[in-house]
């Protein structure tokens, strides 16, 4: 282990150490390689492409403490596009050999800086693996290659009865669903990537090929060995490359009803949400809007609800037991203060109906035009929820920042849209200290700093909070086992130690 | 009126498919290729689901031309809400020279043969885009056609139809039996749901060759080579206004 820790701090010192015309030098040198193994076209160094490939849809910059600079991610030295896995193992194992970060890029949806190559290093653009393989509809199983997006999947899917539920709102890769452990408006009921995936197939740092719960192995349950599947589901790139994903899918519902019901306080509106739960309610959909996101929602897209806190749910089942499950819910809503209650079953009224969460991202940007909306993500118990909720509303007022909220309730789940002036570093810096005091806020209840987006960049230090040094440390273990050159998308999840 | 409505339903290559030419140039690749019904189909079959679910029409038909494979495009119609199906069995060369002219003879056999008082077709294939099976078929039946259709509404025994065209939306009313093509914007089809796919296992599908209904299946088309579109051929970058006025009268555009 000590042997292992010098080692290691030889290599971060060597790191810091090469500049930027050595490191790109030692990359060219690898090109000619990278090109036989993907051929000519697999292999880009054009700006535009690499730029590309350096960002995802969060507004993460680097933040360097040493220089307290706010500096754009710098986008990788090269990126390649490989066409099977024995070619991102073989070029794993140059990577390998020179020391070259690896990072794993699927649909780059990711909201929290996940693809930013920070020590720059070789992007593996997953995105002609794009095949759906092996689909058993009596299994209720199927397996997918990184190309392939939730979206393409469920249109392929579409004549067997079959769906996969899990919906982060971004048609984001499979692949990459399960490096960061996506969920979504759906999780309530089916759950999140952790329950849904069955097996990976991952490539190493070092180019070996694993199959986390044995090759082509697909059974819904095993108590066969370590869970290697869920040590990769939500490790977001630093432990592996997935390759290929086996899923869980489940029969398209028969009917859906969606709802919307106006509420007096956050606390009603949390209270039905549990009460529904409670009452066995297999509610498909719960979400949760403030006053401030509602009104913007009003304003964006020309509606008229009331400017309260606000629940919009979904129902799925047959025809009968719809009609139950929504008549339990308004019994619910109504004895908790609820009013306006309406639902509809014809899919044009439930799109009308949930078209304000549906638009609250572009609401939220429309709030103040030319500002990007940020998003951040806390989980609590249920019974925090409405403490934390009112709580960050009055860190938010006393800060003069825009953050609407909308959340997925039923897991406890929420987030601010924070509506930020990208070129305003000073208040960058007032929402980035935000976030961390909700972050903490979410901490203090038993809760945790992401309930859906991952660690990224930005939350690694409150990981650590999050954990305790124990865990961490057992964290780091397995990071040095399975990648003692820290190679795998460096400097994401777990923090450097310090030299 | 009877109330039975007629819909056919193609089995054609899935929208999301990459095409790929056979190296001989003869045809396109479709071993191992993932087939599903055709858009149109899909949306032709929802407006017939949706007018029985009304009660304006008493019985939905899928019809399909093919070969065995044709039989799973029906079931998913009746998968969809279809009470039926009718599937003519099509194969290898007489298969392959399949097209409108002889799919619109077929149709229009099974329309008198069922006495079906409306037929929805897709308004075009998504691999040959021909457009023409709709219009064929009410000629060779000397019934009035609504094609393009964004709206359909049965109104007693005429029925209204708003097309889409290039101008903009036509509203029409035309007296049944007619022929009614489906436009993209006329419904959003329904997925099949799994309890829907086991019921529609009970449904019947009956077997017939175009030989029963009389039906010649003569092609007068032959198709001579297929090819790829071009590649797109990278761009050209230049430094001066005088480089890209060289560089276009080169081209010939000025």
């Amino acid at each position: 282990m000590l042997l292992g820790l010098t080692h290691r701090r030889c290599l971060l010192k060597c790191r810091s150490v090469k500049s930027q015309t050595t490191r790109s030098a030692v990359v060219d040198s690898a090109l000619s390689a990278f090109r036989s193994i993907c051929g000519e076209d697999g292999v880009s160094l054009a700006a535009a492409v690499r730029e590309q490939h350096g960002k995802d849809e969060s507004v993460h910059r680097c933040f360097s403490p040493e220089h307290a600079l706010l500096s754009r991610c710098r986008p990788p030295d090269v990126v390649v596009f490989p066409r099977c896995v024995e070619e991102v193992s073989a070029i794993a194992k140059v990577c390998h050999k020179h020391d070259f970060p690896i990072i794993p890029f699927g649909t780059g949806t990711g909201l929290e800086g996940g693809v930013g190559a920070v020590q720059g290093g070789v992007c593996f653009s997953l995105r002609n693996m794009d095949q759906v393989l092996d689909l058993h509809q009596e299994d209720f199983d199927v397996t997918v290659e990184p190309g392939v997006t939730r979206k393409a999947l469920n249109a392929y899917l579409r004549d067997t009865g079959l769906w996969f539920p899990v919906d982060p709102g971004a048609d984001a890769s499979l692949c990459g669903m399960a490096a960061t452990s996506a969920s979504g408006t759906n999780a309530v009921r089916y759950g999140t990537m952790r329950e849904n995936v069955l097996n990976l197939e991952v490539v190493l740092a070092d180019g070996t090929i694993v199959h986390t719960a044995g090759k082509g192995r697909r059974p819904r349950k095993t108590s066969a060995g370590y869970n290697l599947t869920n040590l990769f589901v939500g490790s977001e790139g630093t432990l592996g490359i997935i390759t290929k994903t086996t899923l869980r899918l489940y029969g398209i519902p028969e009917s859906m009803v969606s709802a919307i019901c106006s509420f007096p306080s956050v606390q009603a509106a949390v209270d039905s949400t549990v009460q529904i739960l409670q009452s066995g309610v297999p509610i498909a959909r719960i979400e949760f809007l403030d006053d401030v996101m509602i009104d913007a929602c009003n304003r964006f897209s020309s509606l008229s609800y009331p400017v309260t806190p606000t629940l919009f749910l979904e129902f799925h089942g047959s025809e009968r037991s719809l009609e139950e499950q929504v008549n339990t819910a308004e019994d619910i809503t109504q004895s908790n203060g609820g009013s306006d209650f309406q639902w509809a079953r014809d899919p044009e009224t439930r799109n009308k109906l949930w078209k304000a969460r549906h638009d609250a991202w572009y609401a939220a940007q429309a709030l103040r035009p030319g500002c990007k909306a940020y998003s951040t993500d806390v989980c609590v118990p249920l019974s925090q929820l409405p403490q934390i909720i009112v709580e960050t509303k009055e860190d938010l007022i006393e800060n003069r920042l825009t953050g609407p909220i909308a959340g997925h309730v039923g897991d406890g789940n929420f987030h601010c849209l924070m509506v930020v002036d990208p070129d305003d570093p000073e208040e960058l810096h007032r929402v980035h200290l935000f976030t961390e005091r909700l972050a903490r806020r979410a901490l203090a209840m038993d809760g945790t700093c992401t309930g859906e987006h991952g660690v990224g960049l930005g939350k690694r230090a409150l990981l650590c909070e999050e954990l305790g040094h124990t865990s961490i440390q057992v964290m780091q273990g397995l990071k040095d086992a399975l990648d003692p050159k820290n190679l795998m998308n460096p400097e994401k999840v777990l923090q450097l130690r310090r030299v | 009126m009877s109330g039975r409505v007629l819909v056919g339903v193609k089995r054609v290559i899935d929208y999301a498919v990459k095409i790929r030419v056979k190296p001989d140039n003869s045809g396109i690749v479709t071993d191992g290729v993932k087939h599903s019904m055709n858009p149109f189909c899909e949306i032709a079959i929802e407006e017939a689901v949706k007018l029985k679910e009304k009660k304006l029409i008493k019985e939905v038909v899928a019809v399909s031309c093919g070969p065995q494979q044709s039989q799973e495009t029906i079931r998913t119609a009746l998968a969809m809400g279809a009470d039926r199906g009718i599937h003519v069995e099509v194969t290898g060369k007489d298969y392959e020279a399949l097209g409108p002219l002889q799919v619109s003879k077929i149709m229009a056999a099974l329309a008198k043969k069922e006495d079906a008082q409306l037929i929805i077709l897709g308004k075009q294939a998504i691999d040959d885009d021909c457009n023409q099976t709709g219009q064929m078929t009410a000629a060779l039946l000397d019934w009035p056609q609504g094609t393009f259709a964004s709206e359909v509404a049965l109104e007693g025994d005429k029925v209204k139809v708003v097309r889409e065209i290039d101008g903009g939306l036509e509203t029409i009313k035309i007296n049944t039996p007619a022929v009614v093509t489906a436009d993209l914007r006329l419904n959003t089809p329904r997925y099949a749901t799994l309890p829907n796919i086991m019921k529609a296992k009970k449904k019947k599908i009956a077997n017939m060759k175009p030989a029963d209904l009389g039906v010649d299946l003569t092609s007068r088309l032959e198709v001579l080579r297929v090819d790829e579109p071009p590649q797109r051929q990278a761009g050209v970058k230049v430094e001066t206004v005088e480089d890209l006025v060289g560089k276009l009268k080169e081209a010939g555009t000025i």
